[in-house]
């Protein structure tokens, strides 16, 4: 029961990050209808920056804000210099455009880092509480549910609320009737970039100090379980994303925990495809999704 | 007037469905491919004794390479589905052959057909899992199949973890196999033998998928990637089709894992990682999609451009660790900004642009006239 | 005369790709009236529409909005310039709210309590929308959408409005009632009309000027009332 309670906050607190991530990935699939596959590299190169600036200054929170200012500059540079001038006639040409962007960010940071891990802090215990003898929450578990619910919270905010959020969801939905309507449409297309990748920095800052440490390859499989967290509650649904990926860190945390953890990809896979096969719109999807 | 439009290449061939014209066509179809398929043999031959023994090395491995590239480029150029797993597909080839190996080696067993049964198995094991894989990708599209595939990419490696009892962890395997038969001779070079066995079997898959692009199910490939709706109402099986190219895909793929394992001697997981499938998806984009010559191109790039950026580290003098950094990583580079800039500037890849270079003389040589 | 011309077209030359669908238009929309563009399939009138909003870009020629070029001028900007465009299809985005479409049509304006005036005026003149405010663009029906598409032009508070086919599909007690609106719309704030319709009658009946297009030039361009009384006219161009 105890190691139960255990693996199912500490799934949660995996889930969560994964929540983040797939809402990255939610973000831009619905304002540009591409799949970022270069999102886990981007959001790595961003947490490099941030260990060279923790590196220089001894600040893990200044680190923490660059990174965070890193990953909107770089999703704003990758929708400006490369994506907006990719072809999007056949749905590949930006998948295979991205997964350059992966090579290439790649490589830069294994040029300039090397490929050794590099350790991650993280600024609080990740040692458990214990309440009535019980090893429950760590003070890093609540710091990564407090900063994710802040962000969930405050993009489900401003898309439903402030005008930049309308115009974003109108650029995303009918491009053409909003630049008539005065809507900046290139202009909301990076904002949506930036902020899916500003997103994606924080969660690779929440999510390093938890494995193995920094590296150019440290989010390959992250990326991986975010894309089923997304797939699970469907490419178009933000709130699916957040589920998602709360139920992927449960799966995971689980499979870890009673099976071993060597086991995790195999079970992210067998998700991936079991949804896929099942509902390929996602759990959230009303309908199935396309069927030619 | 007349004169440019005849000069004019025929861009888009009309394909007869189905009929006697083009059962005519093909046996010709066959006997030119058989002809090309035998000079770039007997060019192999002479290459391999004109070159030294590491050119024939990286010639075999350009040849591993060009299996891997040549089903790929059937898969996403033809038929429209991407794969980011086929390095996850040549790892099972090459696990297969490194397994049957091992195991006709541990029972004393020795002879010249051991090694096409180790291939032949290692197709067939790679088959079973690109069915698989298949059938689950011909009920998906676009960014799910690119993910499913990725995942398939990342994970398969870690398998050889995870069962580390038979695959031995990131150790990896060896592969024991046998030096050349006496018969060529006692001082006959090692790398050469590679590069026969290797081109051979190369040679016959490329064989294979030309005839295969020019039939009936090269024509329902290219269909079912234009138009599924218009495929499905022309009475072709979509996900059957999608299916069949999977599998072949896979096929090719596997022997090239295999072949790359036979070269190397040894399988590890680090030799099929991620970065690997990224590769091949790279290759046969800058080479050009969907062409088999195109293949041949990134194939030849696969090799040749780590062989290039490792020339250009030694010529500099850096420190050993800044030296080793971009050795490992700059080709990587490289092959990023290429695909980048490649599907951009020129989505065609290098075999488009010299196709359109070949049409652009033609074309002016008949308009000067008049 | 020309003082008083809101739009101004001359040798207007737009098209997809190699073949333009227009050849040289020359058009004049006095302000404060409603001009009917008519004519045949594939004449050429919603391609004249996209291309004086800058959705497709002109091979040549000029576009005059009260004296104005507005050559170069992004599609984004033409709104604050006083142009509105409803597209054929009538163009509500259906994953938004009813209030959300409308809000979205006065989103770029700088005067924030006229922009929340105008809104208002919008609902008063159309009440079906006010009942509805919270529902999604899919679940209204074409009447309503009509209303939606046209009172989001309307929150602009545009100078010159383009409509594309804003009968279609409509049953004729609704297409009446629009362009009856129309003319009060002219009359009571002296908005400029540019108005495509395939339905010819119910157009020049409420039109001041017709405009008769044919494979891409404008071949009449004449007061509306005689285009209404030429029976030979009529029988050459607009086929009743």
């Amino acid at each position: 029961m105890d190691r139960f309670v255990f693996l199912t906050v500490d799934g949660l607190s995996r889930g969560a990050v994964y929540a983040a991530f797939a809402l990255a990935l939610v973000l831009i699939w619905r304002a540009a209808r591409v799949v970022n596959f270069a999102q886990g590299a981007m959001a790595v190169a961003a947490a490099y920056v941030a260990y060279t600036v923790s590196a220089a200054t001894g600040s893990y929170w200044l680190g923490f804000v660059v990174a965070i200012v890193a990953g909107l500059l770089l999703g704003a540079l990758v929708d400006r210099v490369v994506m907006r001038h990719v072809d999007h006639a056949s749905p590949l040409n930006p998948v295979i455009v991205a997964l350059g962007l992966v090579l290439l960010i790649q490589a830069v940071l294994g040029m300039v880092y090397g490929s050794e891990f590099r350790p991650a802090e993280a600024p609080f215990s990740r040692s458990a509480l214990t309440v009535g003898g019980v090893a429950v929450l760590s003070p890093y578990d609540l710091f990564v549910f407090a900063t994710i619910g802040v962000v969930v919270s405050a993009l489900a905010w401003m898309f439903a609320r402030t005008p930049v959020g309308l115009r974003m969801r109108a650029a995303a939905f009918a491009p053409e009737v909003s630049r008539l309507l005065g809507v900046n449409v290139g202009g909301m297309l990076t904002l949506g970039w930036a902020l899916a990748s500003g997103v994606g920095a924080l969660a690779a800052m929440l999510v390093l100090p938890t494995e193995l440490g920094l590296h150019p390859h440290a989010m390959d499989l992250v990326f991986v379980s975010a894309f089923t967290a997304a797939v699970v509650g469907g490419l178009d649904s933000p709130p699916g994303a957040v589920v998602g990926g709360l139920v992927v860190g449960l799966l995971l945390s689980y499979v870890s925990g009673y099976a071993g953890s060597d086991l995790t990809p195999l079970a992210v896979l067998v998700l991936l495809l079991a949804v896929l096969l099942v509902r390929p719109g996602g759990l959230f999807a009303p309908v199935a999704a396309r069927r030619v | 007037m007349s004169a440019t439009r005849a000069a004019l290449p025929p861009t888009h061939q009309l394909d007869d469905p189905g009929g006697r014209p083009v059962d005519r066509r093909r046996g010709s179809t066959l006997l030119r491919h058989l002809a090309v398929v035998l000079a770039a043999g007997l060019l192999l031959v002479a290459l391999s004794y004109a070159v030294e023994p590491f050119r024939n090395f990286q010639l075999a491995t350009v040849a591993a390479y060009l299996c891997a590239t040549a089903g790929l480029t059937v898969l996403t150029g033809l038929n429209g589905q991407l794969s980011l797993g086929h390095g996850a597909l040549m790892a099972t080839g090459a696990y297969t052959v490194a397994l049957c190996q091992t195991a006709f080696a541990d029972r004393g067993m020795t002879g010249g057909w051991l090694l096409p049964l180790s291939l032949g198995a290692a197709i067939l094991s790679t088959v079973a899992v690109g069915a698989v894989v298949g059938v689950a990708a011909a009920r998906l599209r676009g960014p799910y199949l690119a993910g499913v595939t990725l995942a398939v990419a990342v994970v398969v490696p870690a398998l050889a973890v995870t069962f580390d009892g038979v695959f031995n962890g990131e150790q990896g395997l060896s592969v024991p196999v046998e030096p050349p038969p006496l018969s060529l001779g006692p001082y006959f070079p090692y790398e050469r033998w590679q590069l026969w066995v290797t081109g051979a079997a190369t040679l016959l898959a490329l064989l294979l998928l030309a005839n295969l692009i020019r039939s009936r199910y090269g024509r329902t490939f290219r269909a079912v990637r234009d138009d599924e709706v218009a495929a499905r109402l022309a009475g072709i099986h979509v996900a059957r089709t999608q299916v069949l190219a999977f599998v072949v895909s896979a096929a090719t793929a596997g022997l090239g894992g295999a072949l790359l394992a036979v070269l190397a001697q040894s399988v590890s997981p680090g030799a099929f990682s991620l970065t690997l499938s990224l590769f091949l998806l790279m290759a046969v984009v800058i080479g050009g999609l969907g062409r088999l010559t195109g293949a041949l191109w990134g194939a030849v790039l696969l090799v040749a451009l780590p062989d290039l950026t490792h020339s250009v580290t030694e010529m500099l003098t850096l420190s050993p660790a800044l030296a080793q950094r971009l050795e490992g990583n700059l080709p990587l580079a490289i092959f990023g900004l290429t695909l980048i800039v490649v599907m951009i500037a020129a989505p065609g890849g290098v075999q488009g642009l010299l196709s359109r270079l070949g049409r652009a003389l033609l074309a002016r040589r008949p308009t000067r006239r008049s | 005369m020309s003082g008083t011309d809101l739009l101004v077209v001359r040798g207007l030359v737009a098209g997809y790709g190699a073949a333009p669908v227009l050849r040289a238009i020359d058009l004049t929309v006095p302000a404060g009236t409603i001009a009917a563009v008519v004519g045949a399939n594939g004449a050429g009138k919603t391609t004249l529409l996209r291309a004086l909003s800058g959705m497709i870009r002109p091979a040549a020629g000029q576009v005059l909005l009260a004296g104005e070029d507005l050559r170069g001028t992004p599609v984004e900007q033409l709104v604050r310039r006083g142009m509105a465009h409803v597209p054929d299809g009538r163009g509500v985005i259906s994953e938004l709210t009813v209030d959300e479409n409308l809000r979205l049509g006065g989103l770029w304006r700088r005067d924030r309590a006229d922009a929340g005036r105008a809104l208002d005026e919008v609902y008063q003149l159309f009440e079906p929308l006010a009942r509805r405010r919270r529902h999604l663009g899919h679940q209204l029906s074409g009447g309503e959408r009509q209303m939606l598409a046209l009172g989001r032009a309307l929150v602009g508070r545009p100078r010159l409005l383009l409509l594309d086919e804003p009968s279609l599909g409509l049953a004729p007690r609704v297409v009446a009632r629009t362009m009856a609106l129309l003319r009060q719309l002219r009359d009571r704030t002296g908005l400029t009309v540019l108005l495509v319709e395939q339905n010819v009658r119910s157009a020049l009946a409420v039109a001041d000027q017709g405009v008769v297009m044919s494979l891409g030039r404008v071949v009449i361009a004449a007061p509306a009332v005689q285009l209404r009384d030429d029976v030979d006219l009529r029988h050459a161009y607009l086929g009743f």
